[in-house]
């Protein structure tokens, strides 16, 4: 019996040496290291690719989407969309900071709702009417039909900072209305930050939203 | 070019990626753990473990040190987050509640990474660089070092050694998956995935006013994440998030991360066993399983059936813009045939078949080509199952890689396969007959149905993903799935070093006329088609109260 329980305390010993020497190894050597080599060799990328405007400003990362809403007014509970400007995917998954209330962390997720659920039935038949209402300008009916799948879905992370190419060219007329612009001048916009597969099939073509918006406020402040 | 001809290319680049290094990974791998040598960095391992690296180990010991490992991490990681709040490095955030800590304490060590907790609004820099991402390494050398005892066994004749414990955590961590970590976490820095350890700081916005991130040693633990087979999340939105899978290119690599370890551990199976064939075999077995998963993932999720998706026009709730459809789908296949469990998309919004290849590819014992270390073993419990039934169909007694088959044998091959179905099916059917665990479900219906059996199913197989809908905060869920994940893990383990321990025991059989050749196409035939029945006869009551009435009604 002594010996059992002395064989037990001497494996479960060197089995809490091994976690230890392991720790320092991938938990303290590891990641130091390559938080070295990647602030030496990519400091932007491993910083969160934050993008600045014209005036040098930080507005944001490249990889995180945004807001792009007017400021809410007394007794809203959700900001309207400021539809001056392109407008992102929808991100009903998104959650506020529940654990550790005195942060208002940005926190991801999705909806987690089926195909079959009635909320997300709702949601999307809701964002379609609103797609097509916001987007129809005078001379220019926008179709429910014509209407891509990502602009009435929330995306896995809630913070996709992307948008179909279909979904920007049909916000062009929109956005060109809105801001007394040309409608080809935004559409070459679109169009110029159209990013394509990668190697040409790679992922998925696509618009990076925030990077659309400095332009067309670049134009803007041009014209 | 169409989305469903990108989709098919990118399958197609994943293949011929994990083509080129089948055969030098899998050699290396191969030596590493035959070898006599001992490098510098491991020697000074070895000395502070206390442990001499040349002593051979029978099962019970090997088992031992399983296990007694695995139980002093458990307990460690259950003490960082329990007092992370005391902790520097932790962002100021408050310390975990025991039975959340409890729950992913189990997760991490038993490679399932199973998630109730958020990440970027629980865990700072310590408990996440320091704990969990360790253990995303050690749990991964286990699995590798368990499955290469059994390969011991079946080369090994009278003597019941399989080798050294100590050694074998040690060579998989050090030669293997360190290496391989550090080139493939500068790649996902390079690609935009972030590594720093600042803290909560606030970033301009475009329409003014600022938003508040955290920062983290994200990229370093994204590719163990995926490279070990683990699939914990840096943040909630897991490899959904930019910063942990920034573009289409990160993302295929990604997939080729949580697939390569496991296929090319076939080759190593090979090589060791002195038969390259054998290993091609159960190659065949894994692809065939792993190409039909995907082909039938990818035609359901294009065809979007489900009122939702009817309306929209596609599939894309839950999706990325950046990976669509065809990216997603390779995803969600690769990660629950493995053990990984990380996800680009959501599987809850998924169409109803979709979400049920999700779950039967975990329900198959996520052997195709299965976790890290886990998926060899898994299916080579399943080639025994195999020949032993093709033995009885002719009346022999039964041999694979010269070993007889017998009595012992069978028996710890059959218990290992009744574990997580046992783990799986009872735990789902006391959720339901219990008054509370039903208030989980975000989603009502087969679906809700779903979101449980699902919990249950990535838990006692050491997935970890989700249909993320299901509250699994509570103390049922948290406790429950808890003891899923480690009986899931552990007690298999037992079953495998036992049979390791016998096969080596025994004297090799002379191979005659009457030998099932289990190198030949109708042999990995045979073992597709017995993995397929023995899951389909076990699990198919249930998905058809889940995902196919959901599919079926859409």
């Amino acid at each position: 019996m002594n010996n059992s329980v002395r064989n037990t305390a001497r494996v479960l010993g060197a089995g809490l040496r091994a976690l230890l020497v392991l720790t320092v190894v991938c938990g303290v050597l590891y990641p130091l290291a390559v938080t070295g080599v990647a602030q030496l060799a990519f400091p932007g990328r491993a910083n969160g690719s934050e993008v600045k405007d014209t005036s040098g400003k930080v507005v944001g990362s490249e990889l995180i989407g945004q807001r792009y809403d007017l400021p809410p007014k007394a007794g809203q509970e959700t900001a309207a969309p400021d539809l001056r400007w392109f407008q992102p995917r929808p991100s009903n998954g998104l959650g506020s900071n529940s654990v550790n209330t005195q942060y208002a962390l940005i926190l991801s997720g999705a909806t987690n709702r089926s195909g079959d659920n009635a909320d997300l039935i709702k949601w999307v038949t809701d964002a379609k009417a609103a797609v097509v209402k916001d987007n129809s300008v005078p001379g220019h009916p926008v179709k429910p039909a014509d209407v891509p799948a990502d602009a009435v879905t929330s995306s896995g992370s809630g913070l996709d900072p992307h948008i179909s190419p279909e979904y920007a060219r049909l916000q062009a007329h929109r956005v060109a209305a809105r801001n007394q612009l040309g409608v080809a001048a935004v559409e070459k916009l679109v169009a110029d930050h159209t990013e394509d597969r990668a190697l040409g099939f790679i992922g998925e073509p696509r618009v990076n939203v925030l990077m659309l918006n400095i332009a067309l406020r670049d134009l803007m402040a041009k014209g | 070019m169409s989305p469903v001809l990108a989709g098919v290319l990118q399958l197609l680049a994943l293949v011929a990626a994990l083509g080129l290094s089948y055969r030098p990974l899998g050699d290396h791998m191969a030596r590493v753990y035959s070898s006599d040598k001992h490098l510098r960095p491991e020697k000074w391992i070895y000395k502070v473990i206390g442990a001499d690296p040349s002593v051979e180990m029978r099962w019970p010991a090997y088992l031992r040190g399983v296990l007694a490992f695995s139980a002093v991490s458990v307990l460690f990681l259950y003490l960082l987050q329990r007092a992370q709040g005391w902790l520097p490095g932790s962002l100021g955030f408050v310390s975990i509640d025991p039975d959340q800590a409890f729950n992913t304490a189990a997760s991490f060590v038993a490679n399932t990474n199973w998630q109730s907790y958020y990440g970027e609004q629980a865990m700072g820099h310590v408990v996440q660089s320091g704990g969990l991402a360790v253990q995303n390494f050690v749990s991964a050398a286990v699995g590798i070092a368990v499955a290469v005892a059994l390969v011991r066994g079946f080369t090994r004749s009278r003597t019941g050694e399989l080798g050294n414990f100590w050694a074998d955590l040690v060579r998989g961590v050090v030669r293997i998956l360190l290496p391989l970590s550090v080139v493939g976490a500068l790649v996902l820095v390079a690609c935009g995935a972030i590594q720093n350890f600042s803290g909560i700081h606030q970033v301009g916005q475009f329409t003014g006013g600022t938003r508040q991130w955290n920062g983290g040693a994200v990229a370093s633990q994204e590719v163990i994440k995926e490279l070990g087979t683990n699939g914990g999340g840096y943040f909630n939105a897991n490899s959904a998030h930019p910063f942990e899978n920034p573009n289409g290119l990160s993302n295929l690599f990604e997939i080729y991360l949580i697939l390569v370890i496991p296929f090319a551990l076939t080759r190593t199976f090979g090589r060791m066993t002195g038969s390259l064939k054998q290993g091609y075999a159960i190659l065949g077995a894994m692809t065939t399983i792993w190409l039909g998963f995907t082909a039938l993932m990818m035609w359901t999720e294009f065809h979007h059936g489900a009122p939702a998706f009817d309306i929209a026009g596609g599939a894309m709730e839950g999706k990325e813009t950046r990976f669509g459809i065809g990216g997603s789908s390779l995803f969600a296949v690769a990660t629950t045939l493995t053990s990984t469990g990380a996800v680009n998309s959501f599987h809850s919004s998924y169409t109803g078949f979709g979400g049920g290849i999700t779950m039967l590819g975990m329900q198959l014992g996520e052997i195709a080509p299965g976790g890290v270390g886990s998926g060899l073993y898994g299916m080579l419990i399943m080639a025994i199952i195999a020949v032993f039934i093709a033995g009885l169909m002719v009346g022999r007694t039964p041999e694979y890689l010269g070993k007889k088959i017998g009595t012992r044998e069978i028996k710890f091959a059959a218990c290992y396969i009744l574990v997580t179905p046992a783990l799986v099916l009872c735990f789902t059917a006391a959720s339901f007959v219990l008054d509370t665990p039903a208030h989980s479900m975000t989603n009502s219906g087969a679906h809700g149905f779903s979101e449980i059996l699902y919990a249950f199913t990535s838990g006692a197989n050491n997935n970890g993903s989700a249909f993320a809908g299901l509250n699994a905060d509570t103390q049922w869920f948290n406790s429950t799935i808890g003891l899923a994940m480690l009986l899931g893990r552990f007690l298999p383990m037992v079953f495998v070093l036992a049979l390791a321990g016998s096969l080596a025991g025994q004297q090799p059989v002379p191979e005659t006329a009457g030998t099932l050749r289990t190198e030949k196409p109708l042999y990995t035939g045979l073992l597709v088609g017995t993995i397929m029945i023995i899951t389909g006869l076990t699990y198919f009551p249930a998905l058809a109260l889940g995902p196919l009435a959901e599919g079926l009604a859409a």
